[in-house]
């Protein structure tokens, strides 16, 4: 078959042949070989089992139940009356009882120590989108965003493949269990500074993704304070507060706004899902909530980009509005993460592994640096293909988050059953046996 | 705060006028310590809220930099991107000017007859009575899964294919094909659904072009191109005039001539972007233009975009041809046309956003999927669609209909303006027609446009898309949609737009 090449086929721009989509990270190719390979309790006993997505399906039967009992959220009353209205809804604001839902879950997921004004809720479909519109609207292409490592590899597509923004990482190790100090910000700060690079923000992930742990209120302090003395923007991504193990440990930065009286509090922006904290990835729900009044104006044109749909918009304000729904799901959905969290503490305690001490989130942050050949990102890139091919588990490289110190890996816990949670850790146990024996 | 001193009484040492003047002046002192101390920026219990939230913001409330001012001395408030500023300017387009106050003040025939009449918003609202009975017999069926179970979530709950599941891209090729009148088929495997088609058209932008490149566009165009292409794409519009004594279609040499004016000034175009049907005007591009326009864009090499979301909406005699069946039906390069589409316009629901990218380039449709990630469909929206979709009774009752009432509405539309000496441009499709009433302006030209624009909105009280928001080069051209109006309310806009023009006529003569 002669193909006739006249002249060089008609070119595609910068963004679409970039690699900034980062679809080449171990973080993906692992997702691969489980999708060629998928564990399946009957008809796939020694497939891959999937422990590096993070999804929260714990607790699917409570949302099954509300939707049963509650038929008017999946449809629009009696002879549809409030259809029409809602099938023409495609204002960027979003819809009003939607957002004062939202407004009210956030506020009851922090034990009521923080308000939410619903004005300030800007709608998006879903968190990738609103930490990309956000990037577009704090910085520059060219600028930079300072994010502390280990941070989810998402960032590093979300944040820079369309905006052309940067990121710098602030480094943070073991030590002080990951946690962001002063200097580290400094140096941050001085590293861009070095590389011509103006700073526009910090991001933060509280509960942090990969540590599943909150950030300490002394901690959050000083990044605020850092951030103020900067005169930057402060993002906080707080997409797992309501997975946290208990209720009093977590402090988001509202808490810390609300103690200062909402002073400095325009540089500060906090960004939701439900993809974590609901378990409704697939409904696309992520939100902005900004204190500066020019952000959320921008953000909510912007946002015309990424609408979530109204039909979902009025099943969810429906649910979320329903008192007894919320507070029962927020108390158990947390109780049976904790449970799971337990549950392969003590699993991966048995088979000689330690984790960094978690409280949130709906993984563990695994330490298999002993198990290192030399302390290298070769040799914990060897580790992570050992066990995804011999032991048939997905998880999270270290190096894949950006952690300075080889060896760490992200576990997912809550994305299966509590059989398949037992038949993975039975696995790791054996692998570690082995490993002693030779 | 000043201090002030009385120092006349002092100097000249009368005592009574110290008395006089000192106590009051003590006083004054006083009370300006007293008001500093106590002036709270903030409560200390409620965040602050946002200022009165109209879209356009005339004036920018800085509460929480005034508290900066006051505490820390220091004046600079934290600073937001070149874009972000850019586009937190108010809105000067009349296109969104008149959205807001039609809808700050909307008419109703009974609740308030002197309302705004909304004739700027292009959304059907003929045929709601079918979609609304379909989902009154199917709604409990269409949002079952697989699975048995009542309202089960598990297969909605989870992540999906970011680019929209394969049952609704299934279901949607085939309401594509029935759309386009049978004579092309679509594959699944070639679409990226998307939340609407605004993400649809900004995405291919972001595939298809780099910051600074440019895309011809047909005038008169969607005002919402301006925003979707060019925000944060940083490409740039280059306008084809089209006239009216072509009835506004495109001709080859003015694209032509565009193309090489702005190569000569150093801007790369990578493509052109095509309504079909057309928005303003209502027109269809004909299967001869349709190869012209591959031919350039071959010679050129250059992409084309056919946005044919207004496919559904042919009520005229003229057959509709999409530019995927030209493709098929000669030997052109495929890999350099992407069709975006949607059921915004068609169907009726805007608020669900459903859109999509529709293309033959493998490295198009690569890119384009991976970006779906910031503009995916909701799960529940896709599984209600799939039901609907599939039920070709309903859809072949619903095209049916549609088509008439879309008609029988544009005929009594057209009509009425003709009664009042306002003629329309030819147009076979669409949810508006395209009026010419340069006979109402006082001084030809953008600046009278913009004044009868004006006074439509402000006295007749109908809102209507002035050319120029559109960038039309000829003066006096309006786009009136008629779908969002009842028969009843026809001649009360006619009614008022006579009223009007009797005003001018008097104060002219």
């Amino acid at each position: 078959m002669a193909i006739e090449i006249e002249k060089p086929g008609v070119g595609l721009s910068k963004v679409a042949v970039s690699e900034t989509h980062g679809e080449d990270s171990p973080y993906f190719a692992g997702w691969k070989a489980y999708d060629e390979n998928p564990y399946n309790e009957s008809s796939n006993p020694s497939g891959v089992i999937q422990m590096g997505l993070a999804e929260n399906q714990v607790s699917f039967d409570l949302l099954e139940k509300y939707l049963e009992e509650h038929s008017e959220a999946s449809s629009w009353g009696k002879g549809a009356p409030g259809f029409r209205e809602n099938a023409l809804f495609q204002d960027y604001h979003g819809l009003k009882s939607f957002r004062q839902a939202m407004a009210n879950f956030m506020e009851q997921i922090r034990g009521g120590r923080a308000k939410f004004d619903p004005d300030r809720i800007v709608l998006t479909a879903g968190a990738t989108a609103a930490n990309e519109l956000l990037t577009f609207i704090l910085a520059d292409p060219g600028d930079a965003l300072l994010v502390p490592t280990p941070y989810y590899p998402g960032f590093d597509r979300d944040l820079r493949w369309r905006t052309g923004v940067k990121i710098v990482p602030i480094h943070c190790d073991s030590s002080n269990n990951f946690q962001v100090t002063p200097e580290a910000m400094e140096a941050a700060y001085r590293c861009a500074e070095s590389m011509n690079l103006k700073v526009r923000g910090i991001l933060i992930t509280n509960p942090s993704n990969p540590l599943g742990a909150t950030i300490q209120r002394s901690v959050l302090e000083q990044i605020l304070d850092f951030a103020v003395n900067k005169n930057i923007h402060l993002v906080s991504d707080e997409i797992y507060s309501g997975s946290t193990f208990s209720s009093s440990e977590f402090i988001s930065i509202a808490e810390i706004l609300e103690t200062r009286g909402y002073r400095d509090s325009e540089r500060v922006h906090i960004v939701y899902s439900l993809s974590k904290d609901l378990g409704l990835p697939g409904f696309r729900v992520g939100t902005i909530y900004s204190y500066n009044d020019k952000v959320v104006t921008t953000a909510r044109r912007m946002s015309s980009f990424t609408l979530i749909s109204s039909q979902t918009q009025h099943l969810l304000a429906c649910m979320l509005s329903n008192r007894e729904f919320s507070e029962n799901y927020i108390k158990t959905n947390r109780e049976r993460l904790t449970k799971r969290y337990d549950m392969i503490i003590k699993g991966l305690k048995n088979a000689g592994i330690e984790c960094l001490k978690g409280n949130a989130g709906l993984f563990c942050w695994m330490n298999l640096s002993p198990l290192l050949e030399e302390p290298s990102r070769e040799s914990e890139l060897e580790l992570w293909k050992i066990i995804l091919n011999e032991v048939r588990l997905n998880i999270s490289p270290g190096s894949s988050c950006h952690c300075s110190e080889p060896g760490w890996f992200r576990v997912c816990f809550a994305n299966m059953s509590e059989q398949t949670l037992d038949i993975a850790l039975e696995r790791i146990h054996k692998f570690m046996e082995r490993r002693r024996r030779n | 705060m000043r201090l002030v001193v009385p120092l006349q009484g002092v100097v000249q040492g009368r005592g009574g006028l110290i008395f006089g003047s000192l106590i009051p002046c003590a006083l004054f002192y006083f009370l300006q310590l007293y008001l500093k101390r106590h002036r709270s920026p903030n409560s200390r219990s409620n965040p602050p809220s946002p200022s009165a939230s109209a879209q356009n913001l005339a004036e920018l409330t800085r509460t929480s930099s005034r508290s900066n001012l006051l505490s820390r001395g220091s004046i600079v408030p934290v600073l937001i991107s070149s874009l972000a500023t850019s586009i937190s300017k108010p809105n000067d387009s009349p296109y969104y000017i008149g959205l807001d106050k039609a809808s700050e003040d909307p008419y109703d025939r009974i609740d308030n007859p002197d309302g705004v009449i909304q004739l700027g918003l292009s959304e059907n609202r003929l045929c709601f009575d079918l979609i609304e009975k379909w989902m009154l017999e199917n709604l409990k069926d269409s949002m079952r899964g697989r699975e048995e179970g009542d309202l089960s979530i598990s297969g909605i709950a989870s992540y999906q294919p970011l680019d929209g599941t394969m049952e609704l891209k299934m279901a949607m090729a085939g309401f594509m094909s029935r759309v386009m009148g049978g004579a092309v088929s679509f594959e699944p495997s070639q679409m990226v659904l998307t939340a609407g088609a605004t993400p649809a058209i900004e995405t291919l932008c972001f595939c298809l072009a780099d910051h600074g490149n440019a895309f011809l566009v047909p005038t008169p165009y969607y005002p919402g191109f301006d925003r979707d292409m060019k925000w944060r794409t940083g490409v740039e519009l280059i306008p084809v005039h089209c006239r009216n004594t072509d009835n506004f279609v495109l001709s080859i040499s003015a694209l032509n001539q565009a193309f090489n004016q702005t190569r000569k000034r150093g801007t790369k175009i990578r493509g052109i972007l095509l309504s079909n049907p057309a928005n303003p005007v209502g027109n269809l591009l004909s299967r001869e233009m349709l190869c012209d326009l591959l031919y350039f864009a071959r010679e050129k090499n250059i992409h084309i975009i056919s946005d044919e979301i207004f496919a559904g909406s042919i009520y005229g005699n003229e057959e509709f041809v999409s530019i995927a069946d030209v493709v098929d039906s000669e030997d052109f390069d495929k890999s350099r046309v992407h069709i975006v589409y949607g059921l915004s316009k068609d169907l009726s629901l805007p608020g669900f956003r459903v859109g999509m990218i529709y293309s033959f380039n493998e490295n198009v449709l690569a890119a384009a999927r991976k970006l779906t990630r910031f503009s995916s469909i909701s799960a529940p929206t896709q599984r209600l669609l799939v039901s609907m979709l599939s039920d070709a009774r309903f859809i072949e009752e619903y095209m049916v209909t549609n088509k008439k009432r879309i008609r029988n509405m544009h005929d009594l539309f057209v009509a009425g303006l003709e009664g009042l000496g306002i003629r329309c441009a030819d147009s076979s499709a669409g949810l508006y027609c395209w009026a010419d009433m340069s006979k109402l302006i006082l001084t030809y030209g953008e600046k009278g446009e913009l004044e009868l624009w004006e006074k439509l909105l402000h006295v007749a009280k109908i809102n209507i898309t002035p050319g120029s928001a559109c960038h039309c080069i000829e003066p006096g051209w309006f786009r009136c949609c008629f779908t969002t109006l009842d028969k009843e309310d026809i001649p009360v806009v006619m009614e008022r737009i006579r009223k009007l023009a009797d005003t001018r006529a008097a104060s002219r003569g």
